[in-house]
């Protein structure tokens, strides 16, 4: 085998296995913001790999919203209770403040209506899980200036023509968008590269420039704040 | 539960099972919605495989309008496979090697439950419409005085297709307590405008035969086999989807040119007309105008104060597979996504798939590879949960 195809193979194995190593990291960070026993509906639940671990290591009461049916029958056959649908139009399922948390992990930039998703997230909960990939990374800024071409990373693998991702935003457009919902930051973790997460002030340009990705937790302001409430930035023991 | 070699052993024909009638007197009434009750009825059922030591892998299934309780085994009128063989069997989802499966014939069946056609004890002479009309809920009420009968307190799980899904739905109602699991498969929480009105075409179709004599044809001459195949027909178009009609027939003639005449010229007006010259001999036409009405009648939200949730309230132990078949114009996906939504409102554990399949209604009936691993998953999972596996 040369060494160009061996190159070629190690970068399709590195790429096959990025997404999943990348979504394992916020997985684990999920597991450990979310309290024993509490009720969590996972939007975009894939096969299931996030409710099954939240069901066994938090006994959680779990459900799960799904698009493909294929993966909607995996996580039947894991004993998962998941409704088929999509996160822009079949929230409605489900009944307000239904759960402790609904929990999004790497697909608000895949939404249709990202504004409408997150504001079904927190009628749908009490508290919102969103993860996202940062567009205000160096990296990011570092391929588009130096490159001149759509940044292709380790969280978002795929050109520009076959990425499912139509709202990409950096840390300071979500938190724009989370003032412009009254929605309250209760704590944000930045996540790069497989190291653990750190807590972070999203706000901070230092934490746009930073983060590859980031985990929010979130809530409406105008009710009052969870118990027990985690404070943004200053609780490094809550994202680990 | 009887002999285990004859409920396990599959063959070419279907797994045999064993069948049973049971009688219920005067000490057991059977009380029915309309303010009637039936002092003297008869449940046919089938059984395949073996109730545990205690008792927790009993499987009901429930059939559909035309179908019957030989739902694995060879029907012993038509020869042809149980109707469900593609789900129940050996090696299948519902698995009589693993799980004691019930399936009884409706009430106002004509398969050896009692219906119309059976004899009116008053009277000596077949019910006809001296029959009490009957709905989904009376039917589902003799399906559980049959299970006190047989022994079984619990059920694994209820499943049912079609009229089937509603009476899955209608046991998840009534006796939650007694489901650990329930599937309901191309079905939905009330019968719409469009299905009532297929209905009435059946209906008017069998009360407009001459031999149809205000349904006392039992008695006095021939059956109102016109009729009642005209109602096969209009339902059986409703079954299908264009799709599947058009690939299967398009506008394929049975011989070489137009007759000219009002002959079956096209290869589907031949189908149809088989369809229901082959149903009137396995089928009664008061029968037919019976569960037709239950259906029609069949409204969950509307028995609840109008709120569909309010029928799952105490179903929250049970968990629930809820499927539609994407190209089904008769139960519509959004039919299934409001018992889901309903479902998840009441705090139920709620799964729901909408099956790919251009079939239309009867895939449901098929070998659809997604359903089936989807009702195996469902399945398998619960066993677990349920001790059973």
């Amino acid at each position: 085998m040369s060494v160009a195809a061996l190159e070629t193979a190690a970068e399709a194995a590195a790429q096959a296995a990025r997404p999943l190593g990348a979504q394992r990291e916020d997985f684990r960070e999920i597991l450990r913001l979310v309290r024993p026993g509490s009720r969590v509906l996972d939007v975009g639940c894939g096969e299931g790999l996030l409710l099954e671990m939240m069901t066994r290591e938090k006994d959680i009461d779990g459900r799960g919203l799904e698009i493909r049916p294929d993966n909607v029958a995996a996580c039947m056959a894991r004993g998962l209770a998941v409704v088929q649908g999509d996160a822009d139009r079949d929230l409605d399922h489900f009944p307000a403040r239904a759960f402790d948390y609904a929990v999004l992990s790497y697909t608000l930039q895949q939404a249709r209506d990202p504004r409408h998703v997150l504001g079904e997230m927190l009628r749908i909960a009490d508290q919102a899980i969103v993860s996202l990939p940062n567009m205000g990374h160096w990296r990011v800024r570092l391929s588009l200036l130096l490159g001149g071409r759509m940044p292709v990373t380790k969280t978002l693998p795929d050109p520009w023509w076959a990425t499912g991702n139509i709202h990409l935003c950096s840390l300071r457009d979500f938190t724009d968008l989370c003032d412009e919902l009254d929605l309250r930051i209760d704590a944000a973790a930045a996540l790069s590269g497989g190291k653990p997460a750190r807590a972070m002030d999203a706000r901070t340009q230092a934490a746009n420039l930073m983060s590859e990705s980031a985990l929010f937790l979130l809530s409406r302001r105008e009710r009052p704040p969870p118990s027990p409430q985690p404070l943004a930035g200053d609780r490094g023991d809550l994202f680990g | 539960m009887g002999d285990t070699a004859a409920g396990i052993l599959g063959t070419d024909e279907g797994i045999e099972g064993i069948e049973g009638v049971e009688r219920f007197g005067p000490d057991r009434p059977l009380r029915l919605d309309s303010g009637a009750a039936l002092t003297c009825f008869e449940v046919a059922y089938r059984t395949y495989g073996v109730l545990n030591a205690d008792r927790s892998n009993a499987i009901l299934i429930c059939h559909a309008l035309t179908g019957d309780q030989h739902v694995a085994s060879r029907h012993p009128i038509t020869g042809k496979p149980g109707w469900w063989s593609q789900m129940v069997g050996p090696g299948l989802p519902i698995d009589p090697q693993r799980h004691f499966v019930i399936c009884s014939n409706v009430l106002g069946g004509c398969m050896g439950t009692t219906g119309p056609s059976s004899t009116n004890p008053a009277t000596g002479e077949p019910w006809g419409l001296a029959f009490p009309v009957i709905s989904i809920a009376d039917m589902v009420r003799a399906q559980a005085m049959l299970l006190d009968a047989l022994g079984v307190r619990t059920l694994f799980a209820v499943v049912g297709g079609s009229m089937g899904g509603m009476q899955v739905l209608q046991w998840a109602a009534d006796y939650p307590e007694r489901l650990f699991s329930a599937v309901i498969i191309a079905a939905a929480a009330r019968h719409s405008a469009q299905n009532i009105a297929f209905h009435e075409v059946g209906r008017q179709a069998i009360m407009a035969d001459p031999d149809w004599l205000g349904g006392e044809y039992a008695a006095k001459g021939p059956r109102p086999e016109k009729g009642l195949a005209v109602a096969r027909m209009a339902a059986h178009i409703t079954y299908l989807s264009e799709a599947a009609l058009q690939r299967k027939f398009g506008r394929e003639l049975q011989r070489d040119g137009l007759s000219w005449g009002f002959d079956a010229d096209f290869q589907v007006e031949s189908y149809l007309r088989h369809q229901g010259r082959t149903f009137v001999d396995r089928f009664d036409a008061n029968s037919y105008l019976y569960i037709t009405r239950a259906m029609d009648y069949f409204d969950m939200s509307a028995a609840h104060g109008g709120v569909l949730a309010e029928a799952f309230r105490t179903a929250r132990e049970t968990r629930f597979c809820v499927l539609s078949i994407s190209s089904d114009w008769l139960y519509p996906t959004a039919e299934g996504r409001a018992v889901v939504r309903a479902l998840n409102a009441a705090g139920a554990r709620a799964s729901f798939v909408e099956i790919e399949s251009d079939k239309g209604h009867d895939a449901f009936l098929l070998d659809e590879p997604v359903m089936r691993a989807a009702v195996q998953g469902f399945m398998d999972s619960a066993a677990v949960a349920r001790g059973l596996a």
